[in-house]
């Protein structure tokens, strides 16, 4: 039976800022590569603190510095997020960070390394992390309507299996969220090439359209300025070339089947960008699995729904990702990182709609707290994405 | 029944194979997915889970349909059963 989407609730946290969080984390933040080893200690000093260490943040500029700060604001004011601990090299860009996850209302306290040396830093920033950590546990769950989760989507080493079942399956779903007044996103700008006039067409305005087509048609200007054959083995990846993907058309036509048959394109984003209204949104973005599972979390997403093929094994440190396959081989070989098995698709012992349900029911069950493989497995992919070279 | 390959659409020129160890010359059941038919074929070449074959002939230039729609170019003329991917079909983008 049909789960009534408009009568459903979950139960997680009310975050300062109004929004629902279905994770409760404590992270340390670096603001660069210098802090990682420092977020780390702090990590390692008190039980139930995340670190989230990266490989940026030094020498960038203009609008790839702005990114590279609204990505890390962004995930720190993530509802799955109860408080931040940020430490960086220097105070300057420290604050900024702190400052920016501050306006959410949410407990957030920066430390600078330069002139407190390593040690002191991570001692401080320790106390504060054991405070973060004892506040958070005291949360309590509160029940909210369903309609209050967003949704994120992304798949990731696709094969022919993909395009025919599992990301239809998310189609499927979204159609159902979206009708329900869900917030969603896709994106993977490059990962459209051969299918951009579909999703053009699916744009609910001519404005909305002709923003989408500025965007895919800069990402296009990209390729041909850098390439140095036709992307075979990149785009398609040589994982989706040994799955049977043959042609980025062909692998974008795959892709594409994750919006469904019904939803419109109700606007675009930038990367790393927060929607302001429900409906479904088109972010321009990488096609990398952790890029751009990591931009969603930064867009204030709460749940991530990935289906693969060959066996992709991505998660992310805030993002409960949820993998979904119908390739029989994957399954049988690599169960252990799949949360919903539509193999039954291929040999019709299910239907479309059967998939969409057991998706959804695997998403209200996430939402509500149950572990998704990649959190069970420890995968905590979080990767920046970088528009040029620093200074 | 056992269906060894799926089809999208019926004015595709490939299907893809979804059993693990086809081997040539093996009698093969297709699904047509969107008109909901069932086809027969015989495997011209061993095919890997996931990849395609053609089933239609395919002539070298051609484009080739999926999903009803172009995803490349045949770069060798293909027979109908014959593996189809990287060997003899390109992108037209790119």
């Amino acid at each position: 039976m049909a789960i009534d989407l408009k009568g459903s609730s979950f139960e997680g946290w009310r975050r300062e800022d109004g929004r629902m969080g279905v994770r409760n984390h404590v992270i340390i933040l670096p603001v660069d590569d210098l802090s990682n080893a420092a977020a780390e200690a702090v990590a390692n000093n008190i039980k139930g603190a995340m670190a989230i260490p990266h490989a940026y943040g030094r020498l960038q500029f203009g609008a790839d510095l702005e990114l590279h700060f609204r990505t890390l604001i962004g995930t720190g004011c993530n509802p799955n997020v109860a408080g931040v601990v940020v430490i960086g090299i220097e105070p300057g860009w420290t604050g900024k960070i702190v400052e920016g996850i501050a306006a959410s209302g949410k407990p957030v306290e920066g430390f600078a390394i330069e002139q407190n040396g390593d040690i002191n830093t991570i001692a401080n920033a320790s106390r504060a992390a054991y405070k973060m950590v004892k506040h958070a546990s005291k949360l309590k769950k509160t029940k909210a309507p369903l309609v209050e989760l967003w949704v994120s989507t992304k798949c990731g080493e696709s094969d022919t299996t993909s395009g025919l079942a599992s990301c239809p399956t998310v189609g499927n779903a979204f159609d159902k969220l979206w009708e329900a007044g869900h917030t969603l996103v896709f994106g993977e700008t490059t990962e459209l090439t051969g299918g951009e006039h579909l999703v053009k067409a699916r744009c609910k305005t001519p404005e909305i359209a002709e923003k989408f087509q500025a965007m895919f048609d800069r990402y296009q200007r990209v390729v041909e300025t850098n390439k140095t054959n036709d992307l075979s083995e990149s785009q398609p990846t040589k994982g989706n070339i040994e799955g049977g993907l043959t042609t980025i058309e062909e692998k974008a036509l795959g892709n594409i089947q994750k919006i469904g048959k019904k939803c419109t394109v109700d606007g675009v984003l930038d990367k790393a960008e927060r929607p302001d209204g429900p409906g479904l949104w088109f972010m321009d973005s990488s096609s990398a699995a952790a890029e751009m599972v990591t931009l969603c979390a930064a867009s204030g997403y709460a749940v991530h729904f990935f289906p693969t093929g060959q066996g992709n094994v991505i998660g992310n440190p805030i993002l409960p990702v949820i993998k979904i396959t119908a390739n029989p081989r994957t399954q049988r070989t690599m169960g252990e990182h799949i949360d919903v098995d539509v193999t039954g698709l291929l040999q019709k012992r299910m239907n479309m709609d059967d998939a969409g349900e057991a998706l959804l029911d695997c998403m209200i069950r996430t939402a509500d707290g149950e572990l998704t493989a990649a959190e069970l497995l420890g995968h905590r992919e979080f990767s920046l994405t970088r528009l040029y070279e620093s200074a | 029944m056992t269906i060894h390959f799926v089809v999208h659409d019926e004015g595709d020129s490939v299907g893809v194979v979804v059993v693990e160890g086809l081997k040539a010359s093996n009698r093969i059941n297709g699904w047509i997915m969107d008109q909901d038919k069932m086809i027969e074929f015989d495997a011209k070449s061993d095919i890997p889970i996931g990849h395609k074959l053609a089933i239609k002939p395919i002539k070298a230039g051609e484009t080739i349909i999926k999903y009803g729609v172009d995803i490349g170019k045949a770069v060798s003329d293909i027979q109908p059963g014959e593996h189809l991917h990287v060997h003899n079909v390109k992108t037209k983008r790119w």
